[in-house]
């Protein structure tokens, strides 16, 4: 994390920025945020948005929420479903723009979707030949969907220093009722939950060359925390640029990342994913009607594209609270703004110039780190192994309860509360997590309650 | 220095460009600065932001003791306006209530003796209903006691074959699909609303238009399902069609009665009592982030301009029956009625009272008399724009339809500019705006 002690410097003499937070602001998302604490939180508009966006924005809203057909239907706008799917709508599982959930106990997945791979060159996730790079857990009828996933947790007890006990639990994952065969031997398998959507044109629109400065590959510091940038494959131009979206980086801007989502998880295709997700050796599912080629149209894209950038980001709320003040305190100390970047900076985005450059405060830093072996999924993504995630930004986290009715956190739902997720953390984040189990019971809990205003 | 004030001052201009009301009410506080800074102590301000925000917060603490009070005189209008606000909402849940049982009775009457009087009548009694629901709409959007079942209530729009198989669509219904669900109950249909996603839904007034009216394939009229789905057959398939719309329409009533009983008077410990012991300055900014929310993102927003740009049907608010324009209208004579404080039901209920924009005109005369006559010009704007809707969507931008759809969201747009003009003027803090009481 090199760049942070010159950055940090840079801010204090400029704007007076202590450590690396900057002090209690309210305004997450600068002037995208919303006094919004309702359950309607994570699905409003940025102010700045020009009216023909603002319009954009709602449509894209109606696309996102709806429930796609199978081809071939009356509404032609809105058919392509499948053959293969996880959800029909991109709501199923960003409810209200929120944040998904593990299947309850005993229940297949149905929020949140599993990635298998094979192992392949330069770590580019080489699906598995028979079911590709992705479960689908539902499929048109006629179709055999692929497999149902359950999930199974072990109980791994712990403790804090002050000899409070907790419990973690460590998932497992199951595939039962295999549509299409046996699976690869030694299949890698990914889960990931739906993250909430707030603030993304935002983390879009920070500039390459301070997420570059932020990295530090080979800790030249020393302070044990070694981000690095992805490289994916940017497919329209067909060059690698760094990543930022997704648990693992794979997916350098926010409108590939939906398209790779609307592709893969609920089987609709688009210029930039022209070919449907099934295998050729999928039968069942080849010589079915489509819902056009592609079935995602470009203006429907780009509303899409506009929406998912637009969506602002909740202010905080009950900052006036000490307990969150040394919360926030305890935050930057720890070291968890190490990786949990809490400012950073926008640029104008070339197709959303109205964005407007200002700082914003999503307690990322984009980059991948290695989380330690307990969070690993052992399965790469491009430059990142099975170790590394990339940090996911906080802001409006203390909301999901509100807005989804549920607090599981991480890229798989394991932890089932903030305390949880924070207790997962190894690897770079080792002595951050283990100066944090070595508080006191209150201190925890302002850490906890800082989250909680997030 | 320098640097943070022309920062500050560009946070805010980005802020003035824009619209959006919520944000208006969360961004005071800074915007208050710079505003200060403008009118000439602009280094000190500066000075004061920059050595403020490296111990403590510059967006509530350093300015906190100037946060707007109310004088006496406005204190007690805005505690009249808002005696009067729970009033409209009780009188209006009472009323959707009471319509939703006799919509109930008529269901009932068509599943005992299915013809097309009954199913006539049924649809009258849904259209009757929906009146005093859709001017109750201004009480969303805070987490009051509509928000917590909304989403149960009034969720559009609806993928239909979600409730029932349609032509073309090789999807099986929650009445088709005996399979998975051997048994309707409403706990079954409450526990599937949603449940893929926000138009997978299973209950509320637009599941029940479904049921009666059928899809909507003509373009001069409404749907036209026929009283015969309600005629038992062999297959039991119009028993559970009619199970599944009185369970609809009993799961409305309950909501229904259950928001209506919050908003009830003398109930010590409802949401009314709790609403009305609030600080007049926060229970205001409640009814005004729900005026703001209902004008802009969405009636404006997402029943206007979605179905304007896309001109699709299945954008409209009431598209089985064709009723969107009456919903519309309704929806904006809700927000007029709380502005000017007065309520006219289907029931006995009449209510004339202190409105909130006549609380707004006290502290500040222009704008309450602007943002009750932008309101009122609103309703008209809304009311003129011909039915039926999924037609006036169609055609050239120079259509009258859509000529008037673009009138009145620019109406609602300015209305909604206005009302986060009266959440300036009144300095409203997020925190105030979000907290529960």
């Amino acid at each position: 994390m090199r760049a942070v002690t010159t950055l940090v410097l840079t801010l204090t003499l400029l704007g007076c920025r202590k450590h690396s937070a900057m002090p209690h602001a309210t305004e997450s998302g600068g002037s995208a945020t919303v006094a919004d604490a309702t359950r309607d939180a994570f699905g409003q508009p940025s102010g700045w948005l020009t009216e023909a966006h603002r319009r954009a924005f709602f449509v894209g809203n109606s696309f996102f929420n709806l429930n796609w057909l199978a081809a071939p239907a009356s509404v032609v706008d809105r058919d392509g479903l499948g053959p293969l799917f996880n959800a029909r709508s991109c709501s199923a599982c960003h409810f209200k723009d929120g944040r998904s959930r593990p299947p309850d106990l005993g229940a297949p997945m149905s929020t949140m979707l599993l990635r298998v791979s094979v192992p392949g060159p330069h770590g580019a996730p080489v699906g598995d030949p028979v079911y590709g790079d992705q479960i689908q857990g539902s499929a048109l009828p006629g179709v055999p969907p692929e497999a149902e996933v359950y999930v199974d947790y072990t109980e791994v007890a712990g403790a804090f220093d002050d000899g409070e006990r907790y419990s973690l639990r460590k998932p497992r994952y199951r595939l039962e009722h295999l549509g299409y065969g046996a699976v690869s031997p030694g299949l890698l398998v990914s889960p990931r939950v739906a993250p909430a959507l707030v603030g993304l044109g935002l983390l879009e629109a920070v500039p390459e060359a301070l997420l570059e400065r932020l990295a530090d590959p080979d800790d030249r510091d020393h302070d044990g925390i070694s981000g690095r940038q992805n490289r994916v494959p940017d497919v329209l131009r067909g060059t690698l640029v760094p990543g930022r979206f997704g648990w693992k980086a794979e997916q350098p801007s926010v409108v590939q990342q939906s398209s790779a989502a609307f592709v893969a998880d609920l089987g609709i295709t688009s210029s930039l994913f022209p070919a449907e997700n099934h295998t050729p050796n999928e039968e069942a599912c080849r010589d079915l009607p489509n819902g056009g080629t592609p079935e995602l149209g470009p203006d429907i894209l780009a509303a899409i594209g506009i929406y998912a950038r637009a969506l602002a980001v909740p202010a905080r709320r009950n900052v006036d609270d000490p307990l969150v003040s040394r919360g926030e305190d305890l935050f930057g100390e720890l070291g968890c703004a190490g990786c949990h970047v809490p400012t950073l900076r926008t640029a104008p985005l070339a197709d959303i110039p109205e964005l407007p450059a200002e700082d914003i405060h999503p307690y990322t830093d984009l980059l991948l780190h290695d989380l330690g072996a307990g969070l690993a999924d052992e399965r790469p993504a491009f430059e990142a192994d099975g170790r590394e995630w990339r940090t996911p930004p906080l802001w409006g986290m203390g909301l999901v309860k509100k807005v989804n009715a549920h607090e599981f956190l991480l890229h798989d739902g394991r932890a089932r509360n903030a305390m949880e997720a924070v207790l997962w953390h190894d690897g770079e984040a080792a002595s951050a997590r283990a100066r944090f189990t070595a508080l006191p019971r209150a201190e925890r809990q302002a850490l906890l309650a800082f989250l909680a205003s997030l | 220095v320098k640097q943070v004030v022309s920062r500050c001052e560009a946070a805010t201009d980005a802020r003035a460009a824009g619209l959006q009301f919520a944000s208006e009410l969360q961004t005071q506080d800074t915007k208050r600065m710079a505003l200060e800074g403008r009118a000439g102590a602009l280094g000190l301000v500066a000075v004061l932001l920059t050595l403020g925000s490296c111990a403590k917060r510059p967006s509530a603490g350093t300015l906190a003791g100037s946060e707007a009070r109310l004088s006496d005189a406005e204190s007690s209008t805005a505690r009249q306006a808002l005696a009067t606000y729970a009033s409209i909402a009780y009188a209006g849940y009472s009323d959707s209530a009471m319509t939703a049982r006799t919509l109930l009775a008529a269901i009932d009457r068509l599943i005992a003796a299915p013809d097309a009087a009954a199913l006539a009548q049924a649809r009258s009694a849904w259209l009757l209903a929906r009146k005093p629901y859709q001017r109750t709409e201004v009480f969303r959007f805070y987490d009051g006691p509509i928000d917590r079942v909304e989403l149960r209530v009034n969720t559009w729009p609806i993928d239909e074959s979600y409730v029932e198989a349609e032509v073309g669509n090789p999807r099986l219904g929650i009445i088709d699909d005996t399979r998975a669900y051997p048994e309707l109950t409403s706990v079954l249909l409450s526990s599937l609303n949603a449940k893929e996603g926000e138009t997978s839904i299973s209950t509320g007034y637009h599941v029940v238009e479904y049921l009666l009216w059928g899809k909507d394939t003509h373009p001069d009229g409404p749907g036209d399902r026929p009283f015969t789905d309600y005629v038992a057959g062999t297959d039991g398939r119009a028993a559970r069609r009619g199970r599944y719309l009185r369970l609809a329409a009993e799961l409305l009533i309950s909501d229904l009665e259950s928001v209506r009983d919050a908003w009830a008077p003398d109930r010590p410990g409802n949401y009314r009592a709790a609403f009305l012991a609030r600080r007049p300055i926060e229970a205001l900014a409640l009814a005004l982030k729900g005026m703001g929310s209902l004008s802009g993102p969405e009636l404006a927003g997402e029943r206007l301009t979605v179905a304007y740009e896309t001109k699709a049907q299945e954008n409209e608010h009431s598209c089985f029956s064709d009723n969107t324009v009456n919903d519309l209208a309704d929806d904006a004579l809700g927000i007029e009625n709380v502005c000017r404080g007065r309520y006219e039901g289907a029931g006995r209920a009449v209510v004339h009272g202190t409105g909130v924009c006549d609380a707004v005109a006290i502290r500040n005369a222009e704008l309450g008399a602007r943002l009750a006559s932008e309101i009122s010009a609103s309703v008209e704007k809304v009311r003129s724009i011909p039915a039926p809707f999924d037609q006036a969507i169609l055609g050239a931008d120079t259509a009258p339809g859509r000529v008037a759809i673009q009138s009145a969201v620019s109406a609602l747009e300015r209305q909604t500019k206005s009302l986060a003009e009266v959440a300036a003027l009144y300095d409203v803090r997020s925190s105030e705006a979000s907290r529960q009481p």
